[in-house]
């Protein structure tokens, strides 16, 4: 395989305006005899679909919601960065760039990265002529609020449902363009296959999931806007049917796996309380704002938060990074909660929490201001724990939440299946090793509206694309082995359930493939994956059949994916011996037990191609050269 | 801290295109800080584990955004009238050795899907009507030359809050959709944006909640009573004074 990742040539602030002169382009009037598949509806999905549409294509929308709008898009909280500089604090499109790269730890294409800080003030012009209530100041001008990473305020925001809004937002431009049948949309609708004919993605298989039929449905291109992986780990912020099955069934169709071990641990979300616990709630980053984190200065203190006094405190994350103290990325907020905690200084019934402390900011700008800001987080937090954040510092514990790595996907958005998109949270190309808060939201909706509406035309217009139709014998015989799948997966009734398995393998990754890393722990999870997922095939018990709504099968389908998937996930994190990023191999860290990266080695995106199920996947390196930014040792302090 | 309770279920149960009946389970040992959600998945592990189908209901996100969830909690929508998804009420709220009942939304736009998943397109089918502002990508000027005040900004938020769940409509009497539908219309009723397109989109989507069988309004109020987001009914009076502004555009 050889990935060519079209980077245009020239300097990189002109690279995406001269790439959108030299892409062909299809007649206005043509562009109705040429169809496109959108496996999604989230923010990256919705947004392509009724940007496609509007340019004339015909476009069918797939998602295995009962409604568009419920894409797990809808969960985000905080909200969506833009180069604006509204505030006047000196961004601009390159600090945004400059800070993505940067934040990411140097391992994301700096032309991507561009490209994305270019289009990004775009994406806020599009979304408030759509009617999106972003918070705006006195003057009736958009507000903005600051986010980990960053020493400026560029984040947009509507209130603590920013995703919420900005969905519904493309959901609405998709409903609009439903309306005109130039969409049609499928609901409740799995996509468990991708077909491929002659080296090209041409359609899927998709399974309906309130009858249990397999449709087979044909295009001139395919795009998955499938969101990311973070379920593997069984908890995480994800919502629950998030999964990997559609990008990991284009991986074994072909389609290079970029950076699977770049996984996002977010520091503020609400920690495990017991067995039962089925997912992990995050409460926004934009807390860190005006909320101090801290943990008793002595070990094991167990007196309540609001008895222990100020100097028996340690906010650590202020101590050791002043210059953007509680602002620190993501990684490290996560990172040092973990060492504190590691060290005994743990709060909460399970010493495995760390307080977040708005008494302060309180006592600064008044409760009102705190409820005007917050007040939905705050009432989320307490109807969980019971608690008053108001008058109890909160407690938060990292939780996995966000999958950097994806389909690998060249400048176009073209994975290295010809006719086959990624974009969104399910490709791997913008954010590096390590995501800033608020730049997923950006990046969904730059790739939707902006970016792969443009590229798409390039391949439509100048490829060769063969009619052919559902009969093809590709369709059938992935029709059969979906089939097969379904039916080998009820037929074992075994002696426990899919969330068993599920919850045993994500334990194992969290432990060995979660905030660090080590060679001995990822050795110890290699060996035991295939175990597991041995055990599966033999012993899961799926009730119910094939012909009816089944979400034990469902659930079955995904987590059969999840542990060939996990395999790959841990090689890749064995592979990279450096540390960068949410990546943290306890073998390299600097003195001061930070994060140690290894350009001479590992400055390259690691792209696993398939070979069969009983081979070891092809690992193709592609060198990432940075000709604008100076790779550095990352530094918060 | 949380304690142990045991619950005893009734639960509907019911087959596509079957009749439903109600089944009883035990539920033991359900930690007092798990979800409601979370309490039936313990029950569907042990169903599944005795060999029977486990209930079929809906949920995504459990953090009470996506609206996927919702059933009749002791035929109350979401089992609390306390501004709260069904994914995000506890345990805690329910008393060691009590019944609950539960059984799917009801509603004669709602069809059963199976057990307590109901259909619910409907209300897609709703917001397809006219439930945006038809801005194609790549028309749009720059944001800050559309200042709005702050206050119509707020109330055009506290409109956009709405989650799609159904709620509005299993708790009316008559089975109307008109909170959720004035909940869209006002929020562009609000705004400038939406203002070019008002008339359509009023009756666009008052007519398609008419043809698709919703009942009529006939300020009862439950709707709100009922809404997880606490959407108001001020919204309603605002879709019934848009609608008859449209007839003399
Ligand atoms: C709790 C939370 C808060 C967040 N807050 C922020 C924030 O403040 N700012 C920010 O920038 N980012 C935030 N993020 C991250 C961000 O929300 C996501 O990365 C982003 O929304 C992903 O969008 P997407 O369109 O790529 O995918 P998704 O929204 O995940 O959509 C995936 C779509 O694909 C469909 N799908 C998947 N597989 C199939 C299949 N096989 N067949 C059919 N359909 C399929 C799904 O139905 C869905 O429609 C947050 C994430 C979480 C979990
Ligand atoms: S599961 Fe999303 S609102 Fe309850």
């Amino acid at each position: 395989m050889k990935l060519d990742s079209k980077i245009p040539e020239g300097p990189v602030a002109e690279k995406w305006t001269k790439h959108k002169l030299n892409v062909k382009l299809v007649n206005p009037a043509n562009r109705r005899k040429y169809s496109v598949i959108v496996v999604g509806s989230g923010l990256a999905g919705a947004s392509a679909a009724a940007t496609m549409a509007e340019q004339g294509y015909v476009v069918d929308c797939f998602t295995y919601n009962d409604s568009p709008r419920r894409a797990h898009s809808i969960a985000a909280q905080g909200g969506i960065n833009a180069a604006k500089n509204y505030p006047n604090d000196g961004d601009s499109i390159y600090r945004l760039f400059y800070d993505t790269v940067k934040g990411g730890d140097f391992r994301a294409r700096e032309a991507n990265v561009y490209r994305l800080a270019e289009v990004s003030n775009q994406i806020i012009d599009h979304c408030v002529a759509q009617g999106i209530p972003f918070g705006r100041e006195y003057g009736g001008y958009l507000d903005n609020r600051s986010f980990g990473g960053a020493q400026v305020s560029r984040t947009f925001y509507s209130r603590g449902q920013t995703g919420q809004q900005l969905l519904i937002g493309a959901y609405g431009a998709l409903s609009k363009e439903i309306k005109k049948k130039t969409v049609t949309m499928y609901t409740r609708c799995e996509v468990i296959d991708v077909v491929v004919i002659d080296g090209q993605a041409r359609g899927i298989i998709s399974r309906n999931l309130v009858t249990g039929e397999l449709t087979r449905h044909v295009a001139d291109a395919v795009v998955l806007a499938t969101g990311g992986y973070s379920n593997v780990f069984f908890l995480s912020t994800n919502a629950m049917a998030c999964n990997a099955s559609a990008a990991w069934r284009a991986y074994k169709k072909g389609a290079a796996f970029a950076n699977p071990c770049y996984t996002q641990i977010h520091p503020t979300c609400i920690p495990v309380h017991g067995e039962y616990q089925s997912k992990l709630t995050l409460m926004s980053e934009s807390l860190r704002n005006d909320g101090r984190i801290w943990v008793p200065k002595a070990k094991g203190d167990k007196r309540p938060a609001n008895d222990i006094p100020e100097d028996e405190r340690d906010y650590y994350l202020e101590r050791k990074y002043p210059s953007f103290g509680n602002l620190v990325p993501r990684d490290l907020a996560s990172r040092n909660a973990k060492i504190v905690c590691d060290e005994g200084y743990g709060v909460g019934p399970t010493g495995n929490a760390v307080y977040l402390d708005f008494a302060e900011a309180i006592e600064r700008v008044g409760k009102d201001n705190i409820k005007a800001k917050y007040g939905n987080l705050f009432e989320m937090y307490n109807r969980i724990t019971d608690e008053d954040p108001y008058t109890t510092p909160m407690m938060i514990f990292p939780a996995v939440h966000y999958t950097m790595g994806g389909l690998w996907v060249d400048y176009n958005l073209m994975t290295s299946l010809p006719g086959l998109y990624a974009i969104g949270e399910c490709n791997f190309s913008d954010h590096g090793a390590n995501r800033l808060g608020a730049s997923a939201l950006m990046q969904g909706l730059a790739d939707g509206y902006f970016v792969l509406p443009n590229t798409i035309n390039d391949y439509l217009a100048s490829e060769k694309i063969p009619k052919v139709g559902t009969d093809h014998a590709a369709f059938a015989e992935a029709e059969t082995v979906a089939q097969d799948k379904l039916d080998k997966l009820l037929a074992i009734k075994g002696n426990r359930t899919v969330d068993d398995f599920h919850r045993e393998l994500g334990l194992l990754l969290w432990e060995n493939c979660g905030m660090g890393r080590s060679e001995k722990g990822l050795k110890k999870a290699l060996e035991r994956i295939p175990q597991i997922r041995e055990e599966f095939w033999k012993n899961v018990n799926v009730p119910g059949s094939a012909d009816d709504l089944n979400q034990a099968l469902e659930k079955a389908n995904r987590v059969a994916d999840f542990m060939e998937f996990a395999e790959l996930m841990v090689k890749d994190a064995l592979e990279r011996t450096e540390s960068c990023g949410g990546h943290f191999r306890e073998e390299s860290q600097t003195d001061e037990g930070e994060a140690l990266r290894n350009d001479d080695e590992y400055a390259h995106v690691a792209t696993w191609e398939f070979q069969g199920l009983d081979k070891e996947p092809a690992l193709h390196k592609e060198p990432l050269v940075y000709e604008e930014v100076k790779l550095t040792q990352r530094s918060y302090k | 801290m949380s304690d142990t309770i045991n619950i005893s279920l009734k639960v509907w149960r019911q087959n596509q295109g079957e009749e439903g009946h109600f089944e009883v389970y035990q539920a033991k040992d359900i930690d007092t800080s798990a979800s409601f959600l979370e309490m039936l998945d313990v029950v569907n592990e042990q169903l599944t584990l005795n060999g029977k189908e486990p209930i079929a209901f809906e949920d995504d996100c459990r953090e009470g955004i996506c609206g996927a969830c919702g059933v009749l909690v002791n035929g109350t929508t979401h089992g609390s009238h306390e501004k709260t998804t069904l994914c995000q009420l506890h345990m805690r709220k329910f008393k060691n050795n009590e019944q609950i009942v539960i059984e799917p939304f009801r509603a004669h736009p709602f069809t059963v899907i199976k057990d307590l998943v109901v259909d619910r397109s409907g209300l897609d089918a709703i917001i397809t009507e006219g439930g945006y502002v038809s801005v194609k990508t790549g028309n749009a000027p720059e944001a800050s030359t559309t200042p709005i005040k702050k206050e119509l900004a707020e109330a055009a938020m506290d409109a956009a809050e709405c989650i799609g769940c159904g709620a509005c409509v299993a708790a009316c009497p008559n089975g109307s959709a008109m909170l959720f539908t004035a909940a869209k219309v006002s929020q562009y009723a609000l705004l400038p944006q939406g203002h070019p397109e008002r008339k359509q989109r009023v009756e666009g989507m008052v007519g398609k909640m008419d043809e698709l069988g919703f009942g009529s309004c006939s300020n009862e109020y439950e709707c709100a009573v009922a809404c997880p987001k606490g959407i108001d009914v001020q919204n309603i009076a605002r879709l019934n004074r848009e609608f008859i502004k449209a007839s003399f555009m």
